[in-house]
């Protein structure tokens, strides 16, 4: 794919060309932040792509991709940059007893006693990069108003040697679980897009795609079941990477068919609670039983 | 900064905008940038915070995409000014709602008509075979083909609504014509193998068709009686606590989401940041360190969020069959957010069902449990405050403390009972904080056997029965210290 698509639908294939099967709001919404330069806010249920996704652009547009995980407690010191006190110190100690103050304070406080840290990185690098913020509701709303500045006009203010600019514009793209409201200030500064767990097609393409010797009939039946499973209440609803690993564990079986015992034997890919474990075993376990009686009888 | 947007229009935005009948040479010109913001108006008027800056935002993105495909130029729209779940949700609805009308309005001006209406109908009616159409319509919902549905909607019409026919009321007629077609989520027995039927059809897909009827129903009337009519205001409609016990929990849930997120929010949002904080000897010592021991980094100890410890009860008696549905489900979500909770349910006793929330996760399964294992009510089932307030006070008497918070759910009618005012005095002094939410509108406070006031001496009572005044209450619960009295 170009570095710069001139239509959603290049977006599009490229996206497939490297393992990542969009819907259509997911290659539009990239496709925008690339044209207008604007940062995308990535919100949805956990495991569905979220993260991948900025791996994903990075890989299809050939840049580098710059990740911050963000955390409670996350501050500046490890987001943006930090001094090297280390090498400072030992600079000054290194230092022959008749310099300047002057002198000293303006080398210490240049470039090479600068600590980059993820976002640094990224305004500063020479080429364009994708810059992944994980999981922005885990950090507190300071962090958050420090992020405007880097989010609308792409710059760092550093007290010691100024603004910093970005030599080239990066595709940022911010990730939430919603676990938090956001701050409107945020919120509008990003494109938003807000991506679901798949439709059932969608969903089997991608495992068709990532396990493509499993038999379509085994995994159209296996969507299903996840599908089933994500509509009760649960603690954590399988992701898409765990229904992808799934049918990577039913083709490792050389299983046939996903009957209640199959099921009850390799549950543990996809439910992982115990609390969980039990409700799905439950009803899920009883619907493939009654399923496996309905065509039985059918077929006889 | 951005780039500015290329004001070149391209080939695509050229072309003429599928969404309106009057082409437009230049699609930002006057014409679209004004429906714009008229759409602008109308999201916020369905309360969605939309700022300038979004709309711009939305203008520059238009010319970047095609515009022959309805779903590119919606989506569009949607990634620039719809920026949650919720104004998502709004956002189509109030898009189906505005694009059609402004399509409608244009062909009543224009003068367009359907073309083949009035007299055609009537022939082409006897031609359609009903029984393969509810087949095709079967098919079409289980392979969710858009366009097919769009098309078979109408043929449905034409052939069950005769025009002129209608009830008049647009979800009258969808049900009936719905009905006649058999469409049914459950599995139905007398069809083919390869019918979709036989699977029962997927819900999603019969409410989308349900939808396009609806749509084509109005879109009718309104060349009927070549007028639009006023456009029907979103919220209310699920806004509104559920009034019987048999009602949709999946509404309560939603609000009760709600609430949750807002509870994270809110215990964020007042952390001051480092102005409290205590240095950390140790860490701090150990970091001096790197740096040849001077103390260089301080380091602090982490500031922990405070959630106030909660002490819960519910009246489930039969006089707030209703409302204890409701409440029971906020209990359980708050049971999500609070680590340290008590909850009790009373009728004429009270009992506490704390280990019960945590032990189920189904809501389902809490409100069965406690029906059967609780054991309030005694002998009449009519609830006996001054019993209540007695031995809750020797339960948890000890536990109480002042940054403890109770939450009393109940109307507050004793049925001609003593009030046990001064037992639940004597909780309320202890606890820090008490509130008393009250399912009754305020009008009905103090009539009949509601004693309300002379609790409300000793705590603050609030009216709750809609969900606005729920989240104006969780506010209240999780407002910063210094504002409260």
């Amino acid at each position: 794919m170009p570095a710069t698509p001139d239509r959603p639908e290049e977006v599009n294939s490229g996206l497939i060309d490297v393992g990542y099967l969009p819907d259509e709001a997911t290659a539009l919404v990239a496709f925008l932040a690339i044209k207008l330069g604007k940062p995308i806010l990535v919100e949805g249920p956990a495991g569905v792509g979220k993260t991948q996704l900025a791996k994903s652009l990075a890989e299809t547009l050939g840049r580098e991709l710059v990740r911050l995980q963000c955390y409670e407690g996350l501050d500046e010191a490890k987001a943006l940059y930090e001094w090297n006190y280390r090498k400072q110190l030992l600079r000054i100690q290194a230092e022959a007893q008749d310099t300047g103050w002057q002198e000293v304070q303006d080398d210490i406080f240049g470039e090479d006693f600068l600590l980059e840290r993820p976002l640094m990185t990224a305004i500063s690098s020479p080429d364009p990069v994708v810059l992944l913020i994980d999981e922005i509701d885990k950090t507190d709303q300071e962090f958050e108003a420090m992020l405007l500045e880097l989010l609308s006009d792409f710059q760092i203010s550093i007290p010691e040697l100024g603004r910093i600019e970005a030599s080239t514009m990066p595709l940022v793209l911010l990730t939430s679980n919603n676990s938090r409201e956001l701050t409107e200030a945020l919120k509008r500064r990003c494109l938003y897009l807000w991506i679901d767990y798949p439709s059932l097609e969608h969903e089997l393409e991608i495992v068709r795609l990532h396990a493509p010797e499993l038999d379509e009939k085994i995994a159209r039946r296996l969507v299903e079941v996840v599908a089933m499973v994500r509509d009760l209440d649960l603690k954590k609803p399988p992701s898409i990477a765990e229904s992808i690993d799934w049918a990577r564990a039913l083709l490792l079986l050389g299983a046939t068919d996903i009957d209640s015992k199959t099921f009850n034997d390799t549950m543990s890919i996809i439910v992982k609670h115990r609390t969980d474990i039990d409700i799905v075993a439950e009803r899920v376990g009883v619907k493939l039983d009654s399923a496996e009686d309905g065509s039985s009888a059918a077929s006889s | 900064m951005p780039p500015p947007p290329d004001k070149r229009p391209s080939r695509e935005a050229s072309r003429r905008a599928a969404l309106f009948s009057e082409p437009l040479a230049n699609p930002l010109d006057a014409g679209l940038t004004a429906h714009l913001v008229e759409f602008g108006e109308e999201l916020r008027g369905e309360g969605v915070a939309l700022g300038t800056s979004e709309l711009l935002d939305a203008f520059s993105a238009l010319p970047e995409v095609a515009w022959n495909e309805p779903t590119l130029f919606r989506e569009t729209l949607a990634a620039t000014l719809a920026k949650s779940p919720e104004d998502r949700a709004i956002f189509d609805l109030v898009f189906e709602r505005f694009f059609f009308r402004a399509t409608e309005l244009a062909a009543l001006n224009t003068g367009i008509g359907e073309a083949g209406s009035g007299s055609d109908d009537g022939e082409a009616n006897s031609e359609i075979d009903i029984e393969a159409l509810r087949e095709q319509i079967a098919r079409a919902i289980a392979e969710q083909n858009e366009g097919a549905l769009r098309d078979l909607a109408r043929l449905a019409i034409a052939a069950f609504a005769q025009p002129g026919e209608g009830s008049g009321v647009l979800g009258v007629d969808v049900q009936r014509i719905r009905r006649s077609l058999g469409l049914r989520t459950d599995p139905q027995g007398d069809v083919p193998q390869d019918d979709p039927r036989a699977e029962g059809l997927p819900r999603e897909g019969i409410r989308r068709f349900e939808q396009l009827l609806r749509q084509e129903l109005e879109r009718q009337q309104i060349e009927r009686t070549s007028s639009l009519p006023a456009a029907r205001p979103l919220h209310e409609l699920d806004r509104a606590l559920p009034s019987g016990p048999l009602q949709d929990l999946a509404s309560v849930h939603r609000v009760v989401t709600q609430l949750k997120r807002r509870l994270k929010t809110q215990g964020q949002e007042h952390r001051g940041h480092r102005r409290h904080a205590h240095v950390d000897i140790r860490r701090t010592m150990r970091a001096s360190l790197q740096t040849g021991g001077v103390p260089i980094t301080l380091r602090y100890r982490p500031v922990r969020p405070r959630r106030p410890e909660l002490f819960v009860i519910c009246d489930v008696s039969t006089s707030v069959t209703s409302a204890s549905v409701f409440f029971l489900s906020v209990m359980h979500a708050l049971h999500d957010s609070f680590r340290k909770m008590r909850s009790f349910v009373f009728i004429e006793r009270v009992s506490e069902v704390t280990e019960v929330f945590e032990r189920e996760r189904d809501f389902k399964a809490v409100s069965e449990a406690i029906a059967r294992d609780a054991g309030v009510a005694d002998i009449s089932g009519y609830t006996d405050y001054g019993r209540v307030w007695g031995e809750l006070l020797e339960q948890i008497q000890d536990q109480l403390h002042p940054r403890a918070t109770v939450i009393v759910l109940g109307d507050a009618r004793t049925n001609g009972r003593a009030p046990g005012t001064d037992a639940f005095a004597q909780i309320a002094a202890r606890a820090g904080r008490t509130y008393w939410l009250n399912p009754e509108p305020r009008l009905y406070w103090n009539y009949g056997d509601s004693v309300i006031d002379t609790y409300a001496q000793y705590c603050e009572a609030y009216e709750c029965w809609t969900t606005g005044q729920l989240e104006n209450f969780v506010k209240i619960l999780t407002a910063p210290e210094a504002t409260r009295p």
